[in-house]
């Protein structure tokens, strides 16, 4: 009565203001959640372990990374309820597997060695053990026992790395150069055949050019080989002993070490130096052992370029798909089901584009281009097959709806003044349109464009029939003339989770490399994003106060 | 309301002024010769208008002429029409889906609703200010420019020159003259419509309408506004949509009165304010409704 209160708890609203925020609060812990672990698990994964020295009851040592621990429960043969300990063995090449589990009951002792030696290979994964020995290209060889063998070690691992270094850059550079374009020249001259299956003079002289041109560049190819090839031998050269805890001893050329250290001596510091360096390399290096090791490089190009393509085919499209529908299409009931229809594309599933991506772009519009332009190097196909291009074009198909209903809702809050002024002053609808309307629709059209990448930047399924390998050899942007091959196969990092995580052969190793990789798309999106978000605010304010 | 309604099957927008005091000046379609003989030459006849929202009809059978360089005032209570004619002048109610027109309005002689007028060279001769003022999302500059532009003005020095002329005629120059490159949405309500008046008045139309501009101002801006319709007034007819009945004393030369989608009344502001000769135009400019 009067002002007192006493309404129901319904009436007065309390009831719903908890049960929004309730649930604003479960979508938070959802993603919140997703995030932290994804996190937590993916920025450990480069941080150096201690090595231990586990000596079994039945003699046997083994320098292990002591990873998790398990209670057993009580069986009918150990009716006793026991532990057992997973470790990380290394030495595949020893042991020929990398993980294991061991019973507490089968330990008899463990003790943390100073010396114990981390050595990250090019090849079955890490050893894990003590350095033996080095025999050293010179003669000098270096002892079990000299305490200067690691700083040595140290720098023939840094002159290795460097030869190597140079060997990929002749191999990936100039020979892929040449290679490049020993193939064109090929091509053409196949053409000109094809064309002449006479040869007429003019041929004759023209292939003549060519086969010059093709032996010039065979000599070059010639001389690159043979400077890669004398690298390497001197590679080769260095070679260093390593035994495991047993004494087992296996010798190598250094030029197979990536990297070594002993965990066990670093400090805080040390520690961190070699965690910044695997993680520069996760990021900006090649991938080595399937993908469980190494970089991902590749995968963040090929991503980030794949989301660059989709968003500049999606935005034209959908803008100009969405203008119509708003501006100048008669609203009616053609219109409404329009609208319907390209909202409920977005709840096709993606793997239906991707097949449609296949039939589509790929077989049917990459057929015909071929058939067109690249007649000479069939039956290689060039854009009948996957590649960069129709894996881009079938994902800006999948978030079209998503551009659509953003620019038409942009585009319909553009407010009724602006556009009577401008039609007031004797503007067409078009130049209504280009110089008022459009540029004060572009942030919302901006924000279809960010949902659009975050979707398409995640998404797996249509890219793995349209275009994405689980190792391209190249990258989709290189040096050669025209710089960007469209064509090409591409890695992404969606999925090389999906390929690291479910299709690894070495399960356990790549368990870190899974969240690893997550974190990282997670960040390439947040950046994409992000990048995006900027270009809009700039905008806005633009629009709002400041010059234009 | 229902007392006011007409009672002649005709309504009372065919009653002329002249059933008035006799040898007024006459107005509208029945006499443009002798109300150009009195006001000077005639810029816009309205002849039987009537205007159709689908089926309903909004406007019933206007005449009405706009003499040149002075300033005619629409009056009328909410939904009486008076935009809506205004909306006519330029053929800005094309663009609303629905509407029909029958009638005539001539333009120096010419009908604009003849099939050959292109609507966009109407309308350029013609500067519109809207009710909420309405900048573009773009500089004050491009603003004012905007009408010179679309028109295929490309020359700088002449751009500049109608900016600044412009917003000297709209009294605004002195405000924004260093800062011209910022957005017009930057600017305050008063100097918002201010830029409006400047943009309809950088294509040199030949006739200013305006619909409500000062509803949303406050006084010191609307008078302001009303100092500049003043002086506006030296070199365009201005046709003015207004609520305030004040206003619409204080600027117009001519007042035409509007209820139901009919004119009651047209004649000279002087006489509707102290002698109509309609006894609900007296009513609405007593305040005794409306």
């Amino acid at each position: 009565m009067g002002f007192t209160k006493g309404k129901g708890q319904r009436e007065s609203g309390a009831v719903f203001i908890w049960l929004t925020g309730a649930g604003l609060a479960a979508s938070l812990v959802m993603i919140v959640g997703i995030v932290v672990l994804v996190a937590t698990r993916g920025l450990v994964v480069f941080w150096p372990h201690e090595l231990v020295e586990l000596t079994l009851k039945d003699g046997k040592k083994y320098v292990v990374d002591e990873i998790s621990r398990e209670k057993i429960p009580p069986s009918p043969e150990s009716p006793t309820p026991g532990e057992r300990l997973q470790v990380r063995l290394g030495n595949r090449d020893l042991y020929g597997l990398d993980f294991r589990w061991i019973p507490q009951s089968e330990i008899a002792s463990r003790s943390v060695p100073p010396d114990a030696v981390l050595v990250e290979r090019q090849e079955y994964g890490p050893f894990q053990g003590f350095l033996a020995g080095i025999e050293r290209a010179d003669g000098k060889n270096v002892g079990p026992d000299d305490p200067g063998r690691f700083a040595i070690l140290h720098e023939l691992v840094k002159s290795a790395r460097a030869r190597a270094a140079a060997i990929r850059k002749i191999e990936q550079g100039a020979i892929g150069g040449v290679s490049y374009r020993l193939e064109k020249i090929r091509v053409a001259s196949r053409e000109l055949e094809r064309k002449d299956p006479t040869k007429g003079p003019a041929t004759q002289a023209k292939i003549g050019f060519y086969e010059k041109q093709i032996a010039q560049l065979q000599a070059e190819y010639e001389t690159l080989r043979g400077n890669a090839e004398a690298l390497a031998a001197e590679n080769e050269k260095d070679k260093v002993t390593l035994a495991d805890g047993n004494g087992t001893a296996k010798t190598s050329p250094v030029s197979t070490i990536v990297r070594f250290f002993r965990p066990n001596q670093l400090g805080f510091f040390g520690k961190l130096r070699t965690y910044l360096s695997r993680l520069w390399e996760f990021i900006s290096g090649q991938p080595r052992e399937s993908n469980t090791e190494g970089g991902v490089f590749p995968a963040i190009f090929g991503t980030v370029m794949m989301v660059i393509l989709m968003s500049a085919a999606v935005m034209p499209f959908g803008v100009i798909a969405a203008l119509y529908l708003r501006e100048y299409a008669r609203q009616g009931a053609l219109v409404r089901t329009v609208r319907i229809a390209v909202n409920n594309l977005a709840g096709v599933p993606s793997i239906v584009f991707g097949v449609f991506g296949l039939g589509f772009f790929v077989y049917l519009t990459g057929g015909a281009i071929d058939q067109l332009f690249y007649s000479a190097r069939l039956p290689d196909p060039t854009f009948k097959t996957g590649g960069i291009l129709w894996a881009s074009l079938t994902l800006a198909l999948l978030t079209v709806p998503v551009v659509i209903v953003a620019t038409e809702e942009s585009l319909a809050a553009v407010p009724r003044g602006a556009r009577e002024g401008s039609y007031a002053l004797g503007a067409t609808k078009w130049q209504t349109i280009s110089r008022v309307v459009l540029p004060a629709a572009l942030p919302g059209i901006l924000t279809g464009l960010i949902l659009a990448m975050a979707r398409g930047a995640g998404e797996v399924a249509p890219l793995m029939i349209t275009g994405v390998v689980k190792l391209a050899p190249e990258l989709p942007f290189d040096g050669n003339f025209p710089f960007f091959h469209l064509e090409r196969k591409f890695m992404h990092l969606g999925f090389q989770i999906y390929d690291v995580g479910f299709q690894s052969p070495n399960v356990e190793a790549a368990k870190p490399m899974v969240y690893i990789t997550a974190l990282l798309l997670l960040v390439v999106v947040v950046a994409l994003n992000l990048t995006a978000i900027l270009v809009r605010e700039r905008l806005r304010r633009k629009l709002r106060s400041a010059t234009f | 309301m229902e007392t006011m309604a007409p009672s002649s099957p005709e309504g009372i927008a065919t009653r002329r002024p002249e059933t008035g005091v006799p040898g007024q000046a006459h107005f509208g379609a029945g006499a443009p010769d002798s109300a150009a003989a009195a006001t000077g030459r005639i810029v816009m006849d309205v002849q039987h208008l009537n205007l159709f929202y689908g089926e309903k009809q909004a406007l019933y059978d206007i005449s009405i002429a706009f003499p040149e360089k002075k300033v005619t005032a629409l009056i009328g209570p909410s939904g009486c029409g008076k935009s809506t004619l205004l909306r006519c002048l330029n053929r800005m109610n094309d663009i609303i889906d629905g509407v029909r027109i029958e009638g005539k309005v001539l333009f120096d002689g010419e009908d604009i609703f003849a099939p050959r007028v292109d609507v966009t060279e109407l309308r350029k001769r013609f500067g519109m200010v809207f009710q909420k003022s309405n900048p573009f999302p773009k500089s004050i500059y491009e603003n004012v420019i905007y009408g010179p532009r679309i028109h295929g003005v490309r020359d700088k020095a002449t751009l500049d020159e109608a900016c600044e002329r412009s917003l000297r005629d709209a009294a605004l120059w002195d405000e924004v003259k260093d800062r011209l490159d910022e957005s017009g949405l930057s600017l305050s309500g008063g100097q918002m419509q201010r830029l409006c008046i400047a943009r309809a008045i950088a294509v040199r139309p030949e006739v200013v309408l305006m619909d409500e501009p000062c509803s949303a101002l406050d006084p010191i801006a609307t008078s302001k506004i009303e100092e500049l319709i003043f002086d506006l007034k030296k070199d365009y007819t201005i046709i003015i949509v207004t609520h305030n009945m004040q206003q619409a004393a204080r600027v117009s030369e001519f007042t035409a009165f509007f209820m139901l989608g009919r004119m009651a009344e047209h004649d000279r502001t002087k006489k509707i304010f102290t002698n109509p000769g309609q006894k609900v135009t007296e009513d609405y400019i007593t305040g005794r409704f409306g």
